[in-house]
């Protein structure tokens, strides 16, 4: 087990004045036995960054330390890590037991070895009776397990995961959330894992590295990352629907924005007089998308309360204590 | 058309049977030709019925004890000869197509592109077209009259070349990434994943390649002036004196069955492999 540190990040395509900078200056301490969620929109460098620590991109500029071992020179194999792809890259022609057994194969492990620590990740994926088929013949949610399978079996220092879920039914996503949790309570392994889905992000992280365009907007607790994003980029991507960003709210300042969550809003008798427009019904829940002014505005009320009518004026009151503050120009928390 | 009505089935049989008995019929009449003593053939009408003189006809071929005007050359041995080539065309061609799109796809190595253009201008350049100068080179080279000479010229195509290329490109790069963190290098992949996912276009290239080799005419006429080199196909124009002298047809029809059969099984063997090969593979 190791921490991964990434010390002044850059990644650029081309040379000289027309390269193409998508990963501006990243630097993250993750810690020993850490599991961080590197999540962000499409495009945002987040799969490059983890393809960076995996050593699949080569690193323009910066650092990656894996323990105290500087890895910008090493090859992938060298590095001491696992990774799992999004459509879990399954070599086809091979069986359960011989897709597990590969890396180790190279690695001239010895056979008795190899088989007892290919039959020991099958049992805790519940691989057992699958280890004779080929890929082909196993379901979505199996293949994703013998792709975990792969990195468990290497015993390594670090887990990467390239958005593994992305390829699972709704159901099936959220199952194997929980299992990857327990497998990371159970081996402790230090892990990076790229997502775009903001839940799995929440759910999964013990800390999480918001990217957008680039940067590294945040770099926090899913519980500091909500509560107090660092900036209106994570305020409105972390969080659904997401935070409400006034710039006429009453009581603001010229050059800032207001941000309040739909949840933090309150409808009673008093505070914001607003006018609704739509009314949506999630189930537990309704969103009621209204105008403060001239700006658009979500409440998120309990469904049990009388549903308001398009037309109609509601009164709103934001609790002062989940206020959000941001510079209007540079998007910055203030 | 998925319509099953009686006499559309009639119809498209009778065309299918009319079809098939039109392509047999010349190889019926080689088979029948190649059983009766030279005399018979050339009786009008010629017998359309298979004759007694099989095995001994067959034996002549075999052996070369004819005694006719033209070549007399045993037949086995042209088909030894006809084997080895088309095998080591088959073969080689795979071999060097194999690594050569291995290496166009998978490595980024300066003038990858004007390799590429390369390969694709000789698709441009059969043998035909370049027969002159290439039999210079292997003259030259003093392979006349070898099995280097017989094949190298024909092993260097981009046919197959290509074929692997757009099969290489539809593996998908995950699948090298993994191979990569499971610490293979280049040509562990290429052995581990990309030969075992090779596999059915390699049968459907063997074949139509092996086929292809023994099929030579042209080439060995050019190569070859030692009866104990050439080729079947080419050793079956050799038999036939020109002028009047008379042939032994039914030698000659004998050594053309002869030579069918190789071919013909090789297909019959690899049919399965070989259609599998040209409609799916397995990613």
């Amino acid at each position: 087990m190791a921490s991964i540190s990434l010390r002044n990040l850059v990644k650029r395509y081309g040379h000289g004045p027309k390269a193409n900078q998508v990963i501006h200056g990243v630097n993250a301490e993750i810690q020993d036995g850490e599991f961080v969620v590197i999540v962000g929109p499409s495009g945002c460098g987040k799969s490059t960054l983890l393809r960076m620590v995996a050593g699949l991109e080569d690193i323009s500029g910066g650092e990656i330390a894996i323990g105290s071992r500087v890895v910008n020179q090493l090859e992938p194999a060298e590095r001491d890590i696992a990774m799992v792809f999004q459509n879990y890259a399954l070599y086809p022609h091979m069986s359960v037991f011989d897709n597990m057994a590969y890396g180790l194969k190279i690695a001239k492990v010895p056979k008795d070895e190899i088989k007892a620590r290919v039959d020991k990740a099958a049992k805790i994926l519940e691989l057992g009776h699958l280890l004779e088929r080929k890929p082909r013949e196993l379901s979505g949610g199996q293949r994703q397990r013998v792709a975990m399978g792969r990195a468990i079996v290497r015993q390594p220092q670090v887990f990467l995961f390239d958005e593994p879920l992305s390829n699972l039914d709704a159901k099936l996503r959220a199952q194997t959330r929980l299992e990857i949790q327990k497998l990371h309570r159970e081996l402790g392994i230090t892990s990076l894992f790229v997502t775009h889905d903001q839940v799995e992000a929440m759910t999964l992280a013990q800390r999480m590295i918001v990217m957008n365009g680039g940067h590294m907007e945040q770099f926090g607790t899913p519980e500091e990352v909500y509560h107090r994003p660092a900036s209106t980029f994570v305020a409105s991507f972390i969080g659904s629907p997401p935070m409400n960003l006034l710039q006429h709210a009453p009581g603001a300042r010229p050059g800032t924005l207001l941000g309040i969550r739909p949840e933090h809003l309150d409808v009673g008798s008093e505070g914001w007089e607003v006018v609704v427009d739509t009314v949506e019904l999630l189930g537990a829940e309704r969103l009621i998308y209204a105008r403060l002014g001239g700006e658009a505005l979500i409440v998120r009320v309990e469904e049990g309360r009388p549903a308001p009518q398009p037309g109609d004026t509601l009164h709103v009151a934001p609790r002062e204590d989940r206020l959000h503050w941001f510079d209007q120009a540079s998007g910055q928390r203030l | 058309m998925v319509e099953r009505r009686p006499l559309a089935t009639a119809i498209s049989h009778f065309v299918l049977i009319l079809g098939m008995v039109i392509i047999a019929f010349p190889l019926y009449i080689t088979f029948v030709a190649s059983t009766h003593t030279a005399q018979d053939i050339v009786q009008v009408p010629m017998p359309l019925l298979p004759g007694p003189h099989l095995i001994e006809n067959y034996t002549h071929a075999i052996q070369g004890t004819s005694g006719s005007a033209a070549s007399t050359a045993p037949v086995g041995h042209m088909m030894l000869v006809s084997l080895i080539s088309a095998l080591m065309i088959a073969v080689g061609k795979i071999a060097i197509s194999l690594l050569s799109a291995f290496a166009i796809v998978y490595f980024r190595f300066p003038g990858r592109t004007f390799f590429f253009w390369a390969i694709f201008v000789t698709l441009m350049l059969p043998v035909e077209v370049r027969i002159g100068p290439t039999y210079q080179v292997v003259s030259d080279l003093g392979m006349l009259n070898t099995y280097a000479g017989l094949t190298v010229p024909l092993i260097a195509s981009a046919t197959a070349t290509f074929l692997f290329r757009q099969f290489f490109l539809s593996v998908p790069d995950e699948l090298v990434e993994a191979a990569r963190v499971d610490g293979a290098g280049p040509m562990r992949f290429f052995w581990d994943v990309l030969l075992p996912l090779s596999r059915t276009s390699i049968a459907a290239l063997f074949v139509i390649q092996f086929i292809y080799g023994w099929n030579q005419y042209l080439w060995p006429l050019l190569v070859t002036t030692d009866e104990s080199m050439y080729p079947v196909v080419m050793g079956i124009k050799r038999m036939i004196s020109g002028g009047d002298a008379a042939n032994d047809w039914n030698i000659v029809m004998a050594t053309a069955i002869l030579a069918m059969i190789p071919p013909a099984l090789v297909v019959l063997l690899m049919q399965r492999w070989f259609v599998k090969g040209l409609v799916d593979a397995e990613k």
